[in-house]
């Protein structure tokens, strides 16, 4: 026998509490940095921009200002195309809170045309099906208005399948 | 130079929710009615709030019983500069109080106005929040008990 409302009056014909609510809230500045700052500024401009390691070459997007391979700055800033492949994608069918997307959404790691690490976005077209994302489909970023341009990475709204063939699975297995 | 550099909030919430289990959603219940509940442990020593199991002995408990509104503060901390989480927005202090009736403390908030009204041992009694919903913050917090001729 466990413990029982109804051996306390008071309680015997109230409606008990079941759960209590534990929110967190925590409030950061969060410095860009150097590098990041760089690319977020050219990002405004609609433009994507990486560093290069100068030992391996790898091309970082967004850049952190070192290579966490080699341990040296990446100084040698490269700009990077508006296209790129899904090397990996998650469709989201469960309404999680605080989301404001409408469920299924695709969500990717496109690694952009001449980098070596994907980038977080979301793949989506009118008329396109998420059942229709695959690995190395070949997007293009969408932008959002001039108008709306910021520093941030949400200027690409999301990626659009261009319609070419799909990536050869060779060219991207260095970065799934 | 760190004029180029970008800074922006990051604010992150997690809406948690948890559910309570039978000993605190007794304590919780009565907290809503107005009551405060512990658990009569094994040796019979009252645990406020309730537990589900004794401490020492680990077996079920299955008792609930009603507790005084008022006690014994028995150690506390002053807080001379609340913080924008803290439940009073002037000075309080975090106290254990030994509510009549349990035998080990609970910890909650002193209203006193002032450090120097501050004592171990010192007695004080709820100050209950007008509009209740079954939480830790129904007590809107302890003040120094009045003392009746």
């Amino acid at each position: 026998m466990a413990m029982d409302l109804k051996s306390i009056p008071a309680l015997a014909d109230v409606e008990p509490v079941r759960s209590t609510k534990t929110p967190l809230h925590l409030e950061y500045e969060y410095t860009a940095g150097e590098a990041s700052s760089r690319f977020l500024r050219a990002m405004k401009d609609k433009r994507i921009t990486g560093q290069r390691c100068p030992v391996c070459q790898k091309v970082y997007v967004p850049p952190r200002g070192a290579c966490p391979t080699d341990g040296v700055p990446t100084t040698d800033e490269v700009e990077l195309g508006h296209q790129g492949t899904v090397t990996t994608y998650c469709i989201v069918n469960v309404q999680f809170y605080g989301s404001v997307m409408q469920v299924p959404y695709c969500s990717a790691l496109v690694l952009v045309d001449g980098s070596d690490i994907p980038i977080f976005g979301l793949v989506q077209d009118e008329g396109f099906s998420v059942d229709d994302v695959r690995m190395g489909l070949r997007v293009e970023a969408v932008w959002a208005p001039d108008e709306d341009l910021t520093t941030s990475l949400e200027n690409i709204l999301y990626w659009r399948p261009t319609g070419d063939p799909d990536a050869d699975y060779e060219s991207y297995k260095e970065h799934v | 130079m760190s004029d180029d550099i970008l800074r922006a909030p990051l604010i992150i919430e997690y809406p948690f929710a948890r559910t309570l289990g039978p000993a605190q959603t007794a304590f919780f219940t009565g907290l809503r009615e107005g009551i405060i509940l512990g658990a009569k442990g094994a040796a019979g020593q009252v645990i406020v709030p309730p537990v589900e199991y004794d401490p020492l002995t680990g077996e079920a408990l299955e008792e609930l019983v009603e507790v005084g509104q008022a006690g014994e503060v028995t150690t506390w901390a002053w807080v001379a500069e609340p913080g924008d989480k803290h439940v009073l927005d002037h000075p309080f202090a975090f106290a254990l109080i030994k509510l009549d009736g349990a035998d080990q403390p609970l910890l909650h908030v002193v209203d006193a106005g002032d450090e120097s009204a501050m004592s171990t041992g010192m007695r004080v009694q709820v100050r209950w929040k007008d509009e209740r919903e079954g939480h830790i913050n129904d007590i809107e917090a302890f003040v120094p008990e009045e003392v009746s001729a």
